[in-house]
């Protein structure tokens, strides 16, 4: 392939002197957070529409996490070999290193957003989603005249990604704003997880796309959902083996609703692949299993594992043990990262697979004048919806600010309308299995940061009355390291209700799990910071005269 | 199992390796490659204790989970699955959340000699929203005992 320009200098480690020169945040018509699927999407359809725009996403070059890939400018070459629509990539990726060429993106890479609000006065509409029973034509009473920017509804506080220093800008205003913040593998405890070796099933992926080898030689691949699949198929191409995938859903879980599925040949054609894959290196896939206990003293050395019936039960005579590995993936749907969107306020519902997502009509638009949500935080459900959600959005969104109307057309809605029937039926097929709290042992680690047990969180919840996520936090600490609960907040969430699970795995007391899923979420400062980037921060206060990217 | 077996990167031949240490030994990667991943090519699985001693690597992948977290060129925190490794870093072992000395002082101003003067410069910039023993974060919000002190787990 020929490999897409090197990605801007990352705009991290500038001298805090100039940044306190400049005392402007700069002012853009769109903000897109994230350059994963959706966020590229996002950033080139409201770059073609005509409006400035500025891209902030945390990694050192555009993809996120389903298009992370070899570094550009370290020369290495990327074929796409690990990845599915790579050539989807390189298509967006085209639209949006022209934007950035023609001076309509401007990129921020290696830069957080660690904290969004909303700036006062803005009273002109930009649109929100309700009013106008999800017709995308904007309501842009107050647009302004052409080559002007509209006024600043948003103002984001930005931080280097890592490192220490500030980074400038060290904040943006921008009129609308996109978010396209994406998620993360929702995890389940299991007894020895805290092992090295254990990892996320994403985090193996991720290992294997950006670095070109894998962080083992031998791997179980276990939770729910088709993603285990090609995390699987990674781990034979970067030349591992596999053990075993195993799956806790009975598959037949899609018979009712295999039509969805077929609804998007696309999927099926995917499947197909892995169904080859897996042939042709032996890889057993073990429906209803799951793994009991990870084993090992140092590292991973081996799982036991059962299979379960569909109420949780381990089915008597099924144990078995693999030895032999020294890696593990582990992966349960995900968590839509939804920190800057609880900020601003939208309004949120729990999905059919358990996560916590912003409330959007068909154009992204939230409950939030002027905030537009696409890709996983509206609804987990793969990229070539993030792709739609995020094409749909950017434009909506540059079309509302600058006055003109874009619509979805009869083709997109349709789209989306597949894409979410598919996303649905692979959430109930797949659910968080019920009986994972009951195979947990009293010194199981559940809070890997602050190394709180199953035994401490029984102990809060039965005898101190500790019946939410935030009470059992104040009282055990789970929740309160360096994570913020971002691993383990599903699983207290569900622990301190009393439930085995959220969403389509619902028990009696899923609502409340699901009340204190929405607390573990609420976080002041979406990213970590180093302290330095608050030490002026009064100046943030007065944002200055913008100065038009 | 050898981790090491399968840790060359595909595609990439050795002559290009940046090369830093980790606790003065040598660790080397691709261009491009993480911290993390020069760790594991050395054969680490584990390059983190937590305070009860237990040992942590990668987990999330992703920069969502800390679990990685060692100290380069000075600076605490800093999540190796996010960071390229660049010629000459020095990569220390992360001091265990229980043990770090939590300074808040926004500099250490005189360049740290070995031991405590270098532990108080690492302390110097925790990563505010991640470390809640950092006295001087404004993540009050984000929990009814945040910046609180340690506390018993066996309430």
């Amino acid at each position: 392939m020929s490999a897409p320009q090197a990605a801007p200098e990352p705009a991290t480690g500038a001298a805090t002197q100039s940044v306190r020169a400049a005392k402007r945040a700069p002012h853009v018509d769109v903000a897109v957070v994230g350059a994963g699927p959706a966020g590229l999407a996002a950033a080139a359809a409201a770059a073609d529409r005509g409006a400035s725009v500025a891209v902030i996403d945390s990694a050192e070059q555009p993809g996120g996490q389903y298009w992370r890939h070899r570094s550009e400018t370290a020369g290495a070459p990327e074929r796409g070999e690990y990845h599915h629509g790579w050539g989807e990539y390189l298509a967006l990726r085209a639209r949006f290193d022209a934007g950035v060429a023609a001076g309509r993106i401007t990129y921020f890479p290696a830069t957080s957003v660690w904290m969004a609000r909303a700036l006062p006065g803005a009273n002109d509409t930009v649109g929100s989603a309700g009013a106008t029973d999800g017709t995308s034509e904007p309501r842009a009473t107050g647009a302004p005249a052409a080559g002007a920017v509209a006024a600043a509804r948003f103002a984001l506080e930005l931080a280097p990604a890592y490192g220490g220093g500030a980074s400038e800008p060290r904040a943006i205003r921008t009129a609308a704003l996109v978010l396209a913040t994406g998620g993360y593998d929702r995890q389940l405890p299991v007894p020895g997880w805290q092992l090295p070796g254990v990892m996320a099933a994403g985090g193996i992926q991720a290992f294997v796309k950006q670095n070109g080898m894998l962080p083992g030689s031998r791997f179980v691949i276990a939770g729910t959902g088709p993603f285990l699949l090609p995390v699987a198929a990674n781990i034979t191409q970067a030349g591992g083996s596999v053990a075993a995938v195993l799956e806790s859903a009975s598959l037949a879980g899609w018979l009712p609703r295999a039509h969805r599925a077929a609804g998007v040949p696309a999927k099926a054609v995917e499947g197909a692949g892995y169904v080859a894959t897996f042939l042709r290196h032996r890889i057993s896939y073990r429906v209803r299993t799951v793994i009991t206990e990870i084993l090992g003293t140092d590292h991973v050395t081996g799982v036991r594992t059962a299979r379960v019936r569909a109420n949780g039960e381990i089915v008597a005579g099924s144990e078995r043990e693999i030895t032999g590995i020294d890696g593990v993936g582990l992966g349960w749907g995900f968590t839509p990262q939804l920190e800057l969107p609880l900020q601003l306020g939208v309004a949120t519902r729990v999905d059919v697979d358990g996560s916590l997502i912003g409330v959007v009509d068909e154009t992204g638009r939230s409950s939030v004048d002027g905030l537009y949500l696409a890709g996983e935080i509206t609804g987990v459900g793969g990229a070539p919806l993030s792709v739609l959600e995020g094409e749909i959005a950017g434009r909506c969104a540059a079309s509302a600010v600058l006055g003109d109307a874009a619509t979805v057309t009869p083709a997109e809605r349709r789209a989306l309308a597949r894409n979410r029937g598919f996303a649905e039926a692979m959430h109930l097929a797949h659910p968080v299995p019920t009986g994972w709290a009951e195979r947990l042992t009293p010194d199981t680690t559940v809070c890997r940061c602050e190394e709180v047990t199953a035994g401490e969180l029984g102990h809060a919840h039965e005898e101190l009355a500790a019946e939410d996520l935030r009470t059992e936090k104040g009282l055990t600490r789970a929740g309160m390291g360096w994570c913020q609960g971002r691993v383990c907040g599903f699983a207290v969430s569900c622990l301190s209700a009393g439930a085995g699970g959220i969403g389509a795995a619902a028990t009696p007391d899923a609502t409340a799990a699901e009340a204190s899923l929405a607390q573990s979420a609420k976080r002041p400062i979406a990213q970590p910071l180093p302290l330095s980037a608050l030490r002026d921060l009064g100046e943030l206060g007065e944002l200055g005269e913008g100065a038009a990217l | 199992m050898n981790a090491q077996r399968n840790s060359r990167p595909t595609g990439a031949s050795s002559a290009g390796e940046i090369r830093a240490t980790f606790e003065g030994e040598r660790i080397s990667c691709a261009p491009g490659a993480s911290v993390a991943a020069a760790l594991i090519a050395t054969g680490k699985r584990g390059w983190r204790e937590t305070r009860t001693g237990a040992t942590r690597g990668l987990f999330c992948g992703i920069g969502v989970c800390f679990d990685c977290i060692v100290e380069i060129d000075g600076e605490s925190g800093q999540r190796s699955c996010m960071i390229p490794l660049t010629e000459g870093m020095d990569v220390r072992a992360a001091q265990g959340p229980g043990e770090a000395p939590h300074a808040v002082a926004a500099h250490a101003g005189a360049a740290p000699e070995a031991g405590a003067a270098a532990e108080v410069r690492t302390a110097a910039e925790p990563s505010a929203g991640a470390d809640p023993n950092a006295g001087a974060s404004p993540s009050a919000g984000a929990g009814p005992s945040a910046g609180a002190e340690q506390t018993g787990t066996d309430a």
